[in-house]
């Protein structure tokens, strides 16, 4: 019996700690949801202003737009357009199929005076509408990779080439592989000796050789949900200035001039 | 970390001030990052291109990177503080022998912390980490075929032996660590000079006007907020790459 007490005494007393702990959990456990719970609301609500905030500065950007494309603003009358010699436009694959809207771009940029237009989407929907786009847009020649870079801006007609992931990291594969071609032939000189084997210009020559060695563009424009370039092709975009234009279906002839305002703006060092 | 320069400019300072005050900007950054739970931090210390300065400006940013590479090592650095893996991610051998040296006893002095990463782009460009990705792919494949050579099992058709998108991506300087979410570039500049171009195929791109010196948690918490109104179209993104 003796033996018996402290054990028993022991559980009894926890039976009574017990009793005091449980409730006290209970109330952390809601504290804790009630925390959660209201931290998940102020995050909403956070959003809800900043979304507030951009549909007023997009109902602000639409107004400007709207006066920019009637001409009435006098900074964006004269736009030193050849600046922009290469011009690049990143379309989300959503919307690529939206051919309409790809041709009154280009109708817009052909107005403009730009020379040549790289259209890319990730998947290459663009790719496959080709034909469509050129047959109805009549004002461009298909871009071929044999062409100098000087030869394209001196075409009376803009050039159009048509990008996608394939031209991008795949092709930089590709080209890996023509360059390895010419490193098995070599023998494997400087094979593991720390030597610097291959230039950036051979990988620029091997990309050409692969059909993906087109002009780096001065302005990329992003038609899409958020400023990302999904995917474009790295190799090309060393300086490239890149901004967004929103989505496809909310295109103005305004923001697209001043995106190129602002391009011709814009003074780069080159790392100096 | 662009605008060190106008900085100076602007408030009339020394020739390199504007650097040191950015390098307070870069350590507050870095502990805001940490605190918020980031784990993996990339910064753009110095590019390839930055050597066509002059021999002067060079070797002063040289020197206040030894320097700060050095404070790395200590006790109370915030490498310790938080836990950090440090690498040098770049063209090292384009550095002078203790800047190489500093970095090489720093990246094994905190090989064994694990809460965080920190990766320095110093000698770094993209296209030069692509070369250098195709270039060490070759000497890889040019060693396979090697031994398949001499044990009688090369075949020259087959497609096993070709260069990958993978090959390229597993040697590339930034192959340990994720791709980027969202990439800060600072004075308004919008184009990427040269950096994570392979890596920022899905990843948010943020310009505020604001110099880097004068750069603040405001500027950090508006680039967050911005990620997440977007977080689910780029994650959307990412699963189909």
């Amino acid at each position: 019996m003796k033996s018996l007490t402290p054990p028993l005494l022991r559980c009894l007393c926890l039976n009574r700690s017990m009793d005091f702990i449980r409730p006290k959990r209970m109330l952390y456990f809601w504290i804790d949801k009630i925390r959660n719970v209201l931290l998940r609301l102020s995050w909403h609500l956070v959003h809800s202003i900043i979304n507030l905030c951009y549909f007023t500065t997009g109902m602000v950007h639409a107004l400007e737009s709207h006066l920019i494309s009637r001409g009435l603003l006098r900074k964006y009358k004269s736009l030193h357009i050849s600046k922009i010699r290469y011009l690049a436009i990143v379309i989300e694959s959503e919307d690529a199929c939206r051919t309409s809207n790809v041709i009154e771009l280009l109708q817009w940029l052909a107005a403009l005076g730009i020379k040549h237009v790289s259209l890319y989407d990730n998947e290459g929907l663009l790719k496959k509408s080709k034909d469509i786009i050129l047959e109805k847009f009549d004002g461009a020649v298909l871009f071929q990779d044999t062409h100098e870079n000087n030869v394209l801006l001196d075409q009376p007609r803009m050039t159009l080439e048509f990008v996608s992931f394939y031209d991008g990291k795949e092709a930089v594969a590709r080209a890996a592989n023509v360059l390895l071609m010419k490193y098995i032939k070599s023998g494997g000189i400087g094979s593991n000796q720390g030597e610097q084997i291959f230039t950036e210009s051979q990988m620029s020559e091997a990309l050409k050789t692969v059909g993906s060695g087109g002009p780096e563009p001065d302005l990329l424009l992003i038609y899409g949900p958020a400023r990302c370039h999904l995917g474009f092709p790295a190799w090309r975009m060393r300086y490239t200035e890149i901004q967004h234009m929103g989505p496809l279906t909310c295109m103005t002839y305004g923001s697209l001039i001043k995106a190129i305002y602002r391009f011709t703006t814009v003074r780069q060092n080159y790392g100096k | 970390m662009d605008g060190n320069r106008r900085y100076t400019k602007r408030w009339k300072l020394m020739q390199g001030a504007g650097h040191k005050v950015g390098y307070s900007a870069l350590m507050s950054m870095l502990k805001y990052c940490y605190e918020l739970g980031v784990r993996n931090v990339t910064i753009y210390a110095f590019s390839i291109d930055n050597f066509k300065r002059s021999p002067e400006e060079v070797q002063s940013l040289m020197d206040l990177m030894l320097d700060k590479i050095e404070e790395l090592l200590r006790e109370e650095s915030i490498v310790n503080r938080y836990g950090i893996r440090v690498y040098f991610s770049g063209n090292l051998k384009l550095l002078n022998e203790p800047v190489r040296l500093a970095a090489e006893r720093v990246m094994l002095a905190t090989a064994k912390n694990s809460k965080a990463v920190l990766s320095i782009c110093v000698a770094y460009t993209s296209t030069n980490e692509i070369v250098h990705a195709v270039q060490e792919s070759c000497e890889e494949k040019w060693d396979e075929i090697a031994l398949l050579n001499s044990s009688g099992g090369y075949e020259p058709d087959e497609s096993d032996h070709l260069i990958k998108v993978t090959d390229i991506e597993k040697h590339m300087y930034m192959a340990f660590a994720p791709d980027p979410d969202i990439i800060i570039r600072t004075s308004g500049e919008t184009r990427l000079s040269n950096f994570l171009l392979w890596q920022s195929a899905n990843c948010y791109l943020y310009s505020p006007s604001v110099l880097w010196p004068e750069i603040g948690f405001r500027q950090f918490l508006w680039a967050i907020l911005n990620f997440q109104r977007i977080q689910f179209y780029l994650d959307k993104k990412r699963k189909q790459s």
